[in-house]
């Protein structure tokens, strides 16, 4: 018993002395994968969906390569840590899948054009992945010109507004008149204000990204202690090292929350943005088919655009915790 | 030319500093509160001087003046003869609280300082000096709060020691440490003073810690604080505790600020 006990604390010697045991997990979500695609390959579709071979083909290929995994994944316990926690999700997203697949395409439950099996956004990505890649580059162009001119000058704005008193006078009461506005009402405005649409959905992008960092910006540098400026001001630091060296880093974890904010707004405003006569842009691709009853596509592209949103979330995460590190254990 | 300055080649850096007739009162706005009443003092350069009073009475902010950080209601505050209207890195406070930049490692605290005032670089060295003085060289790139209260403030201390000032105000520095660090702390301190020299003015509501450490003791009263009481500490350093002529002026200093003697 004893023996057993502290081979459990081992490291070295765990995998020798240790009974071995396939990862649970692993063989768990090979099953609910490998149900999915036999759900998917035997029964009879209520009506024809073009990829429902090629589906059910790339989901007993995952099924068999999670097979595999269950039995190496205890061979190398240390690498495949993420992999491990990742297990019961992994479990669950074979379950949607079959239930998916049960509902939609087997079943006929949740009816075609409103609902699409799993199959049905496969086949939208096979045929259309030209004109989705393209919108990808649109949006991303559109995107990034908005978002990063709008965090610029929301976050320069932000800073003055918590600094200066008159800027907060006069600025704070436009920020919260303007601030709950929706980008849509906009739309007249910016039309009659810039000479192009482009230029006008990027400004709505901007507004909709610079807001929320204008005013965290403007609370964080409101809410610093004064005995900062203080001590900073006793050891020579003049106005701009007070700002910069000491405003600004000490409101940097507010400003953060801001740019989380403005990385959701930026991507819903991108729908209303592109209305403005774009020719591309996951946001059209959204109305252009929605307008068309082609939901299947509206939903790959929706899949699209939530994976760049998580993808860009991490990478501020990323970079939030690379920057604020001084803050590890406060927080 | 004083920017130019480097500690190793000029010891005794200090200052005279005057406190004249100085009242001061805190607009609130619907009523005034005096906080000090027509309070002079003359430090001497190089003196130790600790200013003892009640909480709250008024002793802060004295130092606040000293600083430069506000403007006395009345009165006037010199350094050297030289009137006192801005904060200056020759005059530096250090607070209760050890206020470090928390987003900065405890080596860009000590030189916040010299990076401030755009001389970090002739000065780099210093920095690692005064690590050493203040012996945290092992924590040089930790963060503030990975400190302990003890340590963060000495790395307040070693960042106000860095600049070479020439009066170090001190506000209750050890307040809120726990007693055993106290008595490193002030050990501590007064070698950093007798090695470099200073000015130094504390405030304080501890007696012992006034005994031990300084030259002369100001008593002050309540708010709004009034000079009741000076006493010289005529003792050579080091002194011990419990040494019969201090606890003679302990006893006298608590009665002067109201405590009865077998306290």
């Amino acid at each position: 018993m004893t023996d057993v006990l502290r081979n459990d604390f081992g490291t070295v010697q765990q995998a020798a002395f240790r009974p071995w045991k396939p990862w649970r997990n692993g063989l768990l979500a090979a099953a609910s994968w490998g149900t999915a695609a036999a759900v998917t390959y035997l029964l009879p579709d209520v009506i024809n969906w073009n990829a429902t071979g090629l589906f059910a083909t790339i989901v007993a290929g995952i099924a068999l390569l999670l097979l595999a995994l269950a039995f190496v994944v205890p061979l190398s316990d240390k690498r495949t840590k993420t992999l491990q926690h990742y297990g019961p999700w992994l479990v669950a997203i074979g379950v949607w899948f079959a239930v998916w697949e049960l509902l939609t395409a087997k079943l006929g439950w949740l009816p075609k054009p409103f609902f699409s099996p799993p199959q049905g956004l496969l086949n939208v990505y096979i045929t259309d992945w030209e004109r989705l890649l393209v919108c990808v580059g649109y949006t991303a162009r559109l995107w990034s010109l908005g978002f990063f001119s709008g965090i610029a000058v929301g976050f320069v704005a932000g800073v003055a507004l918590g600094w200066s008193k008159s800027f907060a006078y006069w600025g704070m009461p436009v920020l919260k008149l303007i601030g709950p506005v929706p980008a849509s009402a906009w739309i007249p405005c910016t039309f009659f204000i810039f000479p192009s649409t482009f230029q006008a959905s990027i400004f709505l992008v901007a507004l909709a990204s610079g807001i929320p960092v204008a005013i965290l910006t403007a609370a964080g540098v409101g809410q610093v202690n004064r005995a900062y400026y203080d001590v900073a001001r006793t050891l020579g630091a003049s106005t701009s090292y007070l700002i910069f060296k000491v405003a600004v880093p000490a409101s940097l974890p507010n400003v953060f929350v801001g740019l989380f904010m403005a990385l959701y707004y930026s991507f819903a405003v991108l729908v209303v943005a592109e209305m403005l006569g774009a020719k591309f842009g996951l946001g059209w691709y959204l109305q252009f088919n929605t307008a068309y009853s082609a939901y299947a596509n509206v939903y790959a592209a929706l899949i699209i655009m939530a994976l760049i949103c998580a993808g860009l979330v991490r990478l501020l995460f990323v970079l939030r915790d690379r920057l604020l590190n001084w803050q590890k254990g406060i927080l | 030319m004083a920017l130019a300055f480097s500690s190793t080649e000029d010891r005794n850096r200090n200052l005279q500093l005057e406190i004249d007739g100085v009242s001061h009162r805190y607009d609130l706005g619907d009523r005034t509160l005096p906080v000090l009443d027509d309070v002079s003092i003359s430090v001497k350069p190089g003196e130790f001087v600790a200013l003892l009073g009640p909480s709250g009475c008024g002793k802060s902010t004295l130092l606040r003046l000293a600083a430069g950080l506000e403007q006395p209601s009345q009165g006037s505050l010199s350094e050297d003869g030289t009137p006192i209207t801005n904060p200056d890195p020759d005059r530096i406070l250090v607070f209760q609280d050890a206020t470090l930049f928390p987003w900065l490692t405890v080596r860009k605290n000590i030189a916040s300082g010299l990076d401030a005032r755009g001389v970090l670089k002739e000065q780099q060295h210093r920095v690692d000096e005064l690590l050493k003085l203040v012996k945290l060289e092992g924590f040089a790139d930790a963060y503030p709060h990975q400190l302990s209260g003890g340590m963060a403030q000495r790395v307040a201390i070693a960042r106000a020691l860095v600049n070479d000032p020439k009066l170090l105000l001190l506000d209750e520095p050890f307040g809120k440490l726990d007693s055993l660090t106290r008595l490193t702390m002030q050990k501590e301190l007064l070698q950093l003073w007798k090695q470099t020299g200073f000015t130094a003015l504390l405030v304080t509501h501890d007696v012992e810690e006034a005994l031990l450490l300084a030259d002369r003791v100001i008593v002050f009263s309540d708010r709004p604080a009034r000079i009741v009481a000076e006493v010289n500490v005529a003792k050579p350093h080091p002194r011990k505790r419990d040494d019969s002529d201090l606890l003679d002026l302990r006893r006298s200093l608590l009665e002067q600020l109201g405590v009865s003697h077998d306290v």
